[in-house]
């Protein structure tokens, strides 16, 4: 059981967290023909697409009601009003998601009042799917943003349906969370399609960030789930949410149209991928493909290898809560010590993170925490590559937004080839540093006044 | 302290500036508020602004009072070097909470403050104004000031709100906080007769580097960079620099105009992107540097040091001619740069197919004119789909641009190089010509594009993604011409003079129904060109898209 404290700092250096808005038009680009707005000036947007545009290196579709000083301090109205007649108008989007800022709310506009106000004025868009979501800059963070977002397509979006309906038993709602790529979602969806399942997320990142070659030239999202298709999720026979942070859309959809549903808090290490592969047998009726058999059997091996470099190992981890606790408890499980994990909002996971004390703090915290307890590998977004230079310890990028290396979109850590992967990325950084920076000369046992030195295990 | 919108107001009557200097006095009492389009624009915020132009001063810590959104999301995004201090690097922010928004900010800002102070004693503390705080009334300038009393310590604000404008305005208010608050503080140790100022170069991926060696051998000393690689006492002893050269005018006009007011030190714009505004540049530092005292023999030395590292550019260019050959280049860029690349292009012999002048004030345009000649091909705002389309046809056989347009290009299955602020390579002075050229010579002739424009083998060749995206968009262009009514209605839409209003159909009509054939003509007719004068080459354009059919029909 950890402990969870919140840091005393005045001052946030180097944060990790991310604002909530970002969080929640992230959440509208897996919808299909979507068009994310933030209802703030047009930092709020510029500073969010560059982020997206730099870790996904794709064309990202965001617009901003360009607030001026003015407009912030009369209401905008108007601009909200004009955001969406532009948009609707010029890139003809399928769905307008619209998230609030801090400068929005702070002024206090009431955007479901706008929108009912711009449905009169503008009997057109009477049927057209306006979803919109609060997300003040200055509570909670990206996590946040997603989360509410979902929850709130699942209640403006999915038709009621009755409790006692008939449900279509091949059909699985999955709700994701945002710490998984659309690397992952691909992975998780050819695995649902082996067991003849036919799964639907919410939202589907692998169809617009994937970094395909689009069909059509567009300036909305090119792919992920429409909404025509979200008004049908009701008819599935389950939900299944991956992440905690997805309880909240999974509990929405239950009540609207009652589908029950299952949660799964991580899908990185192998026992959580055996209940995984376990209940979707169960679901559907079918034996375990001879595939995944074959994939556990890697798995187990992978861990049998990396362990001895894995194995002892000092990590720093800085994350989001959901990704956190994957990670952290997958590592813990290769028998490395989660020495310092820091994370930037709470969450219920967060007191079984499989370490002391989670911090929620900024990357400031991390590296001085990772310093004073000697740590030896660093795991955190790219934000991070700064504080492991400076402690000259391995750096695992992970999360968002990671935009000094390639393939942000498809680092894989779900199922047991995800996590085969990754595990063998993280035991050859170790190797690598070793190679580079630890290799033994005549002197490095000869400093020490302790006497005799036991070889370390990994240079046997 | 003046206020806020007394300072925007100042910026706004800024002398120096092209614009405003073709406006009355009552449009220059309006300001630029030309209001950005909700749903329609792009582009950062005066904040994000100043924050680009401060913070590759190195060794200040700069604190960014506000939610998260503003630092969290925006750290670490630019690559300025530094010679020493990494502080400015590190990210520092109030992330304001919920319970500050009720009931004010200041307290954690001035708390945050002395955190910083404590940690990492910096020489100076930038503080950035952001929209919430100013929303709810903290008012940085007397916190800053309390700190400033309290620790002995440099605090300045920087008074950027997002929402006052857009990301040009914030350059300038940056500059407003430097001469208010730091330039003329403190005295340097001793002068020389070969100090300068170096103003609105940021030092991108080190690039000023490549020059810097050749002033250090002519012995010119960069009293202060404004801000690259900029250190906070160079900066409060500026003042006494003899002379300045203005790197981005668009940014920085405010600083190099006021500091010739209030110092006398004389300035000028210039370059060191091509060859031969590297050149013209140095020759400039060193005339107006013998015009305030220094020897006369400087020239002599100067143009030793031209001479040769021209030879030794020219020489390594010459390689890359014949891979040029019939090349061509569309450049989406703005500003300074829509000018002094274009030259350095030419050099290498490259074709330009276009260049954009979206963010270029009316001497850019003159410049790019002048290198280009009368038909300069001047792209005012291109959609994405435009600029795919000239790929397309073939009209360019690279494009060069910011990262946020680079998907139009590889999407299209074309070389693409970045020259904005996230590029990895410098491209200053002569040493960055030859490095630029490398550059594209790599992008141009990599062998992937050949195998990246074959469809797959199951593919039909005729129906591949991108012939669809181009008969879509002649589709739309047919149905906007086939329908009376929305091509009016396109044709009214369109501004072709922005200051005295006047659409693209209004000026066509007149065309037809006086027989037009000159600017000149136009203006009497519709009232339009009567302003700044930008829509000159606007007007040029529909006065060409008349004619040709003409042409083509009497031949």
């Amino acid at each position: 059981m950890a402990i969870v404290t919140t840091s005393k700092k005045a001052c946030s250096v180097n944060p990790l967290k991310m604002s909530q808005p970002i969080g929640g038009s992230f959440a509208f680009m897996g919808l299909r023909g979507a068009m994310p707005l933030l209802h703030g000036s047009q930092g709020c947007t510029s500073f969010g697409l560059t982020l997206f545009v730099r870790h996904f290196k794709e064309a990202v579709p965001m617009q901003t009601t360009a607030m001026s000083e003015v407009a912030t301090v009369l209401g905008g109205y108007e601009n909200v009003e004009q955001a969406i007649l532009n948009i609707y108008n010029r890139t003809k989007p399928e769905i307008i998601g619209i998230n609030s800022t801090g400068v929005t709310e702070t002024k206090g506009d009431d955007v479901e009042g706008f929108i009912r106000l711009i449905r009169q004025k503008h009997p057109h868009l009477e049927k057209f799917p306006l979803v919109y979501v609060a997300t003040p800059d200055f509570k909670d963070a990206f996590q946040d943003g997603w989360e509410k977002t979902v929850a709130r397509m699942v209640e403006v979006l999915v038709d009621p349906v009755e409790a006692a309906a008939v449900r279509d038993p091949a059909r699985v709602n999955v709700l994701p969370g945002c710490h998984l790529t659309p690397g992952d979602l691909d992975e998780l969806r050819t695995i649902f399609e082996d067991f003849g399942l036919k799964p639907a997320f919410l939202p589907d990142l692998a169809g617009s960030l994937d970094g395909h070659i689009p069909d059509e030239f567009t300036p909305t999202t090119i792919g992920g789930i429409g909404v025509d298709e979200i008004a049908t999720m009701g008819q599935a026979a389950w939900t299944i949410a991956i992440g905690a942070q997805m309880q909240r859309a999974a509990e929405a959809m239950q009540k609207r149209a009652g589908v029950p549903f299952r949660l799964f808090e991580r899908l990185c290490g192998l026992i959580p991928n055996d209940e995984f592969i376990a209940f979707l047998s169960e679901i559907s009726g079918r034996p375990v493909p001879a595939k995944y058999r074959r994939q556990r059997g890697q798995l187990a091996d992978a861990m049998l290898d990396a362990h001895f470099h894995i194995g002892g190992r000092k990590l720093a981890i800085g994350a989001e809560p959901d990704l956190l606790f994957d990670l952290s408890s997958m590592l813990h499980e290769m028998g490395a010590e989660v020495a310092v994990a820091v994370t930037t909002t709470v969450s219920p996971v967060l007191e079984r993170v499989r370490t002391q004390e989670v911090l929620i703090g900024d990357l400031e915290d991390l590296e001085e925490l990772a310093k004073a307890r000697d740590c030896d590998l660093l795991i955190t977004h790219s934000h991070g590559r700064q504080a492991a230079s400076r402690l000259k310890i391995p750096f695992y990028r992970a999360g968002f937004p990671m935009f000094d290396r390639l393939c942000a979109g498809h680092q894989l850590s779900v199922g047991y080839r995800g996590t085969r992967d990754l595990i063998f990325d993280l035991a050859n950084l170790v190797i690598a540093d070793r190679e580079a920076n630890h290799q033994p000369t005549p002197d490095t046992w000869r400093t020490t006044d302790s006497g005799l030195q036991v070889v370390p295990p990994q240079l046997h | 302290m003046s206020s806020l919108s007394a300072t925007i107001q100042d910026v706004f009557n800024e002398p120096g500036c092209g614009k405003n200097a073709n406006k009355t006095e009552a449009e220059r009492k309006k300001g630029c508020t030309k209001q950005l389009q909700p749903g329609g624009a792009a582009g950062g915020c005066a904040f994000d602004g100043a924050k680009i132009a401060l913070q590759p001063f190195t060794d200040v810590a700069h604190l960014v009072h506000g939610p998260i959104a503003c630092e969290g999301n925006s750290w670490d995004n630019r690559g300025s070097a530094s010679s020493g201090s990494d502080l400015w690097r590190r990210s520092f922010t109030t992330d304001m909470n919920e319970t500050d928004i009720v009931f004010g900010g200041e307290k954690r800002l001035y708390k945050a403050i002395k955190e910083v102070i404590d940690k990492y004693d910096p020489p100076a503390i930038f503080v950035y104004q952001t929209c919430v705080p100013a929303m709810i009334g903290d008012d940085i300038n007397a916190v800053c000031k309390a700190a400033a009393t309290k620790f002995g310590k440099p605090v300045i604000p920087v008074n950027s709100p997002g929402f006052v404008g857009p990301k040009n305005l914030g350059n300038k208010l940056a500059g407003e906080a430097l001469l208010e608050h730091v330039i003329g503080t403190e005295e340097p140790d001793y002068t020389t007769p070969y100090d300068i100022n170096i103003i609105g170069e940021y030092n991108l991926s080190g690039e000023f580097w490549q020059i810097k060696p050749l002033l250090d051998e002519l012995g010119i000393r960069i009293l202060s960079c404004i801000s690259g690689d900029g250190k906070y006492r160079e900066l409060a002893y500026s003042h006494r620099a003899k002379a300045a050269m203005m790197v981005c005018s668009k940014a920085m006009i405010n600083v190099a105009r006021k500091m010739e007011e209030r110092y006398g030190i004389p300035y000028f714009e210039g370059s060191f992107y091509g060859i031969q505004d590297s050149s013209d540049s140095l020759r400039e530092i060193a005339r107006l540097l013998i015009e305030r005292g220094a020897p006369a023999e400087l020239m002599d030395r100067t143009e030793a040091v031209i001479a040769r590292e021209e030879a030794k550019a020219w020489a390594a260019i010459e390689r890359f001619k014949p891979r040029f050959k019939d090349k061509k280049v569309l450049l989406i860029t703005g500003g300074v740069k829509s000018w002094s690349v274009v030259a350095a292009l030419q050099e290498a012999g490259l074709e330009i197919v276009g260049t954009s002048v979206k963010k270029s004030t009316k001497e850019d345009k003159e410049r790019i004119k002048e290198l280009m000649g009368q038909d300069a091909h001047m792209i005012e705002d291109m959609t994405p789909r435009e600029m795919y389309k000239m790929l397309k046809d073939a009209r360019a056989d690279i494009m060069l641009s910011g990262g946020k347009s680079q998907f139009v290009a590889l999407k299209a299955a074309m070389p693409w190089l970045d020259i904005n602020q996230e590029r990895c390579h410098g491209y200053m002075g002569y040493i960055g010509m030859v490095k630029l050229m490398e550059e594209i010579e790599k992008a141009l002739y990599n062998p992937m594009w050949a195998q990246l424009r074959k469809p797959a083998p199951w593919d039909d060749a005729g129906v591949n993604w991108q012939s669809k995206a181009m008969a879509q968009m002649d589709a739309q262009a047919a149905e906007i011409a086939a329908d009376p009514v929305r091509a009016e209605e396109a044709r009214r839409a369109r501004k072709i003079c922005f200051c005295k209003t006047v659409d693209l159909g209004t000026v066509e009509d007149a065309i037809a129904a006086h027989g037009l054939s000159t600017v000149d003509g136009v203006k009497e007719h519709t009232n339009a060109s009567g302003g700044c004068g930008a829509c000159k080459g606007r007007i040029e354009d529909v006065l060409a898209a008349r004619s040709a059919p003409m042409l083509q029909a009497a031949e």
